[in-house]
């Protein structure tokens, strides 16, 4: 075992959280992530072979599915990102390579993005602020790509009035810094 | 403190008194009213003066068309020019001053320019400013620019905030009169998300402005209870204070929110103002309509204005201009006034109709096929001449006069996309074409239905119809009993009699003589009339003159108006804060930032930061007594050639390849060959562009058959990726390949020099052999560290030292710097920037970016070779064209100083000794240069003619950017271990 010791993309040893009323923006360190890819002409054997992993189909376009303690979330075509905690899959992407094989391209993600999860009835007031994303109409388990502060992000709707957006995670302090902006004009 | 002018009712809290100072003078007002009612219920007519003649002006209207009374609001670094007093809300403490005038509104001393107007009339620039021509640049165009304008700037910095964003809806109702009220509660009612806007502060339109009953209520308590009922609906969006300000494409609409502007400032945090983009699936303007003036003799007095304004002021903001005024009228809606005016206790000497048949609908006295022909008041009116019927002249003393011309459907945003208002006869005014944005309708006065009744039914009958067209079904409101009086009007637009001016464009100065000016020097067309005249422009854009304009014209052309046809309607409708464009997207925020693993480390050893792109990257770390960068940089070359260094390289882009093609793909995208690239094995390759130009270099990995690790310039990471992405998805999409960004997901640091091997030997675990046999020069594996976290180790070099790049997940990037400083202390091991690798990649002859600049092919980098033939790959074809392969063609060299006390600039040319410094003798240029504390010599590299074959020739290298002329020798690009003897170690 390793003696590593690891920051959050804020630089923190532990997940920041700001508190507003009616919203909680929190940092989600504790998730690591892998992508899936169905190759050419195995697309089939891919979903197949993921379904039997993860114990769910993949999700359709624009959707997620909760598999615990997996979270898949469509992300293009034959195109997912696959999250489970980091605690018990550090090495995810070994993981689902191990059970797709040859059928799927899977690379580890883990640490291109950072989260951060909005959680309460004010979130909609802050997000469209940031992005185009019609939030109040996404329903559950349902995703998009967007953009907040010139980034490219995923958009993730897990619940009602509950939100992820996935960042990149070199630039986590300029996406907080514009989610907490967005807040406090807001709210 | 006395409220000269002030009424009793209306809609503003008399309960409360607001204090306010207009040019330095302290008066009040009362919550509700706007600066423009409050200075009216004060007395004060004369609030602005005019652009040009610098003309005694008040307000002309009760809205945002307003084109004189235009103030400076807020002081220091808030004060906001050009502001209307007409819809700027009166807050206790408000600060306001006129503008365009000196030293006082009621003396200014460019008044003389209205003595001189005969020479200034339109076009006067365009006559007057042609010469001689050496004048334009030092004396007309300053003399110009500091006339120009109107308001004055602070020139401080806008100390307040701007948002931006995003709604979404199924309808969006623009203007929340009586037509929008209806759509509202249509589509509010049928369940369908609905966003009504309106850029009052209070909702109700023209029904705040009119005495008309609603079913059994006054208007106003109609649109309380209307309001009530939509803000109880959680599908209904209420947007007061926000204008839409243009129609673009795809049904988006673009508005403008003023959150704070009547407020002294914005509360912490809070934003100014925000711009929405507003995605509507459709779109009704129930814009309403603005009302026109006549043109007559010197009908710009303050006093005289709208007659519509006039109503509003005395039934909303309970202010009369002037205890005694007139009404001139070329229809029945002027008569109106007249009616409001005398319920309210003020005198109303006479309605002046230019009909002959005009009804009496007043108790006072009318004048039937009279025309007001001349004013006089020297600050604001006191008489009107008039013309009577029987071709008598007459004056009435008044200190304000009602105009009504007809009012103009407000077609504006259903022009946004290129559509054409057409020409309505009944009520001599343009409405909206067929040509409506996508998405949009049009209900009430804003196409040109005028009654309140007609207003109510068409944007109930609208609403339905639009939520229809997207399946929602609606049903229109039961319609309560309205005013429904039809429009009378007789076309009347201005008074031929007299020799003075007759306004037509307030804001500009623009007179009926100015239009027959442009039409006899042929100025024709609509377009050429605005320009020449200046008709039309500015803050208002001639929304209260344009049709006088274009009705004077016709009658000139002899045209019909519908022939001589509108300008183009523009965004934005009303004038936007550069601010609102900006959002938070300012200062230090204008950008996001990117930070590298180990930022928090670098920060803390004090390291001074370069932007590259978006990310911060450290350029160097200074010492204790290093006085200049060129010390530390120096150190850090020295150190990393004498033992090791560390530098964060996680900044270059990494891309994961990866698929059963993923080999045959990169044979495409890279010049040279990768398809027997062994597993284990690194191989640096040449990306082309399709013309053959080189795109970008970088060594790509192979991790397995069919997994690459492909790295990419920092620079370039986001354009090589969308590359490939074009590459596989459309030119090769049969080849299974699957790309992703890996750049964030890894910590990276290149642990370059002689002790490098030694340094990661304490941190790689044992059980990976790291022996030059074992993992040798190219050599890649993915590994372990410190006792079992994942990681991959590459044996590249960009320093020409024996070198290797060592990367671990990001979130243990900052705990493996610490971790390779604490294991490289025995060796003496320093963090070095992106100084001393530019410097270490320049002796060793890399290219780079300034290399790599969007004109150099393979051939001039000195990589021809590396263009295999074997295979087709992009930029492959088009690099054999001839004029890319001349024998003279540019190539790497390296450049030494003759004198080695002297600098290499980069940028500089490179000349035959002997020759003149021109472009037709030029020979090449120094594209990197740096001081190499190994050479003890500024040296450089750059691009040659013939270069291979000029090695030891003497040139010039000249620079008059930094008026430098020195000589310099052509050497190799490689100046530190050209052979590779070190990397290989």
């Amino acid at each position: 075992m390793h003696d590593m010791t690891a920051l959050t993309a804020l630089g923190g040893a532990s997940a920041q959280v700001d508190t507003f009323d009616g919203l909680e923006i929190s940092e989600c360190p504790d998730w690591a992530l892998a992508s899936l890819a169905g190759r050419l002409g195995q697309e089939a054997g891919s979903a197949k072979a993921a379904q039997a992993y993860l114990g769910k189909p993949l999700p359709d376009v624009g959707t997620c599915t909760a598999a615990t303690p997996f979270y898949v979330f469509w992300t293009g075509p034959d195109q997912w990102m696959i999250e489970a905690p980091h605690d018990s899959h550090e090495d995810l992407a070994a993981q689902v390579k191990a059970a797709v094989l040859d059928t799927s391209s899977v690379t580890e993600q883990t640490d291109g993005w950072v989260r951060f999860d909005l959680a309460g009835p004010r979130c909609h007031d802050v997000l469209e602020l940031l992005c185009n994303a019609d939030t109040r109409s996404m329903a559950a388990h349902t995703t998009t790509r967007t953009r907040m502060e010139h980034l490219g992000c995923f958009l993730i709707c897990r619940a009602v009035g509950h939100f992820s957006v996935l960042g990149p995670r070199s630039s986590a302090g300029s996406l907080h810094h514009a989610l907490i902006t967005a807040a406090r004009s807001a709210i | 403190m006395i409220q000269v002018n002030r009424l009793d009712g209306g809609q503003i809290n008399t309960g409360r008194t607001l204090d306010f100072t207009f040019d330095g003078k302290r008066y009040q007002g009362y919550p509700g009213d706007t600066l423009a009612s409050a200075l009216l219920a004060n007395g004060v007519r004369l609030m602005g003066r005019s652009f040009k003649y610098h003309r005694p002006r008040g307000v002309l209207t009760s809205g945002s068309e307003e084109p004189n009374a235009l103030v400076e609001l807020r002081s220091g670094a808030r004060q906001e020019p050009n502001t209307r007093a007409t819809t700027a809300e009166l807050f206790d403490g408000l600060e306001a001053n006129s503008q365009n005038r000196w030293p006082l509104l009621k003396f200014d001393a460019m008044a003389i320019n209205d003595r001189f107007s005969n020479f200034l009339t339109a076009g006067f620039y365009y006559k007057t400013f042609m010469w001689p021509a050496a004048f334009w640049e030092k004396l007309y165009e300053p003399i110009i620019r500091k006339a120009a304008g109107l308001g004055s700037l602070s020139l401080q910095e806008d100390p307040d905030q701007y948002d931006k964003g995003f709604l979404h809806c199924d309808l969006l109702i623009v203007g929340a009169g009586p037509s929008g009220l209806a759509a509202a509660l249509t589509a509010g009612r049928a369940g369908a998300r609905v966003i009504l806007a309106d850029e009052d502060f209070a909702f109700g339109g023209r029904l705040n402005a009119e005495t008309f009953a609603i079913g059994d209520d006054s208007g106003p308590d109609w649109v309380a209870t209307t309001l009530a009922e939509l803000q109880s609906l959680t599908n209904v969006r209420c947007m007061t204070r926000t204008t839409v300000i243009g129609a673009f494409d795809h049904g988006i609409q673009g508005a403008v929110e003023r959150v704070s502007d009547h407020l002294p400032t914005p509360a912490p945090d809070k934003p100014r103002q925000i711009l929405w983009r507003i995605y509507a699936r459709r779109t009704l303007l129930c814009a309403g309509a603005i009302e026109r003036p006549i043109a007559f003799e010197n009908n710009d007095r303050p006093g005289i204005m709208l007659a519509g304004a006039m109503r509003a002021y005395v039934n909303r903001w309970a202010a009369t201009p002037a205890q005694k005024v007139a009404i001139f009228t070329n229809n029945d809606d002027g008569h109106r006034t007249a009616v409001d005016l005398m319920s309210k206790g003020v005198t109303v000497a006479a309605v002046i109709d230019t009909r002959t048949d005009a009804p009496r609908v007043a108790d006072c006295e009318l004048l039937s096929g009279a025309q007001v022909v001349d004013t006089s008041g020297r600050l604001g009116l006191s008489f009107v001449k008039l013309r009577l019927a029987d071709g008598s002249e007459r004056t009435i003393e008044c200190g304000a006069l009602g105009v009504s011309g007809g009012w103009n459907p407000n077609v504006h945003l259903t022009c946004h996309q290129r559509g054409r208002p057409v020409w309505n006869e009944a009520i001599a005014a343009f409405v909206p074409g067929g040509d409506l944005p996508t998405g949009q309708s049009v209900a009430g006065a804003a196409r040109g239905e005028f009654s309140t009744h007609a207003a109510l039914r068409t944007g109930s009958k609208e609403a339905a119809a639009a939520l229809r067209d997207i399946g929602i079904k609606a049903r229109a409101i039961a319609l309560p009993k309205a005013e429904d009086a039809p429009v009378n009007l007789q076309p009347f637009w201005y008074v031929g009699e007299g020799k003075g001016r007759a306004w037509l464009d307030q804001q500009n100065d623009v007179t009926v003589k100015d239009v027959k000016l442009a039409h006899q020097e042929n100025f024709r067309s609509v377009e050429h009339l605005k320009r020449y005249t200046t008709l039309g422009m500015a803050t208002d854009q001639g929304k209260t003159s344009n049709m006088g304009g274009l009705a004077i014209m016709a009658e000139l052309a002899g045209k019909s108006i519908p022939e001589v046809g509108t300008t183009i309607f523009r965004p934005p409708y009303t004038p936007v804060a550069m601010g609102a464009f900006g959002g938070r997207s300012r200062g230090k925020h204008f950008h996001p930032v990117r930070e590298t693993p180990s930022h928090k480390w670098a920060v803390e050893q004090g390291a001074v930061f370069v932007e590259v792109g978006n990310w911060l990257r450290a350029q160097w770390f200074p010492r204790p007594g290093e006085t200049t960068w060129r010390e530390s940089v120096d150190r850090e070359v020295r150190a990393v050639r004498g033992s090791v260094g560390v530098c964060d390289v996680s900044t270059l882009g990494k891309i994961d390849v990866q698929g059963t093609d993923a080999a045959d793909f990169l044979n495409k995208v890279y010049s040279n060959g990768f398809a027997k690239l062994a597993i284990g094995r690194t191989r640096y390759g040449l990306m082309l562009r399709e013309d053959g130009i080189a795109m970008d270099d970088g060594t790509t990995a192979r991790l397995a058959e069919d997994h690459f690790v492909m790295t990419t310039t920092t620079a370039n990471a986001v354009n090589v990726y969308r590359h490939m992405e074009f590459v596989r998805q459309c030119l090769w999409p049969d080849l299974d390949v699957q790309l992703i960004s890996t750049t964030e997901a890894w910590a990276q640091y290149a642990v370059a020099g002689p002790s490098a091997r030694k340094l990661l030997q304490k941190i790689v675990d044992p059980e990976f052999d790291m022996s030059n046999e074992g993992f040798p020069f190219m050599a890649c594996g993915e590994i372990t560290v410190c006792g079992g976290l994942r990681a991959r180790l590459f044996r590249i070099s960009f320093s020409g030292e024996l070198a290797y790049e060592i990367a671990v997940p990001t979130r243990y990037g900052d705990a493996l710097i610490r971790r390779i400083m604490q294991a490289g202390e025995e060796f003496g091991v320093v963090p070095y920037g992106t100084e001393a690798l530019g410097v270490m990649r320049i002796e060793k002859g890399h290219a780079a970016g300034n290399e790599l600049n969007g004109t150099t092919t393979a051939l001039n980098l000195g990589m021809g070779r590396m263009v295999s033939k074997k295979k087709d790959s992009i930029g492959s074809t088009l690099s054999e064209r001839e004029g890319l392969n001349t024998d003279d063609a540019l190539a790497l060299v390296g450049v030494l100083p003759r004198n080695k006390t002297q600098k290499v600039t980069a940028g500089g040319h490179l000349m035959s000794l002997g020759t003149p410094v021109d472009a037709a003798h030029d020979q090449g240029y120094v594209t990197s240069a740096a001081y190499s504390p190994i050479l003890n010599s500024s040296i450089g590299i750059g691009f040659l003619r013939s270069g291979g074959n000029r090695m030891g020739e003497t040139l010039r290298l000249v620079s008059p950017l930094t008026d430098s002329d020195i000589e310099v020798e052509v050497v190799s690009a490689h100046f530190v271990d050209p052979e590779g003897d070190r990397l290989r170690a």
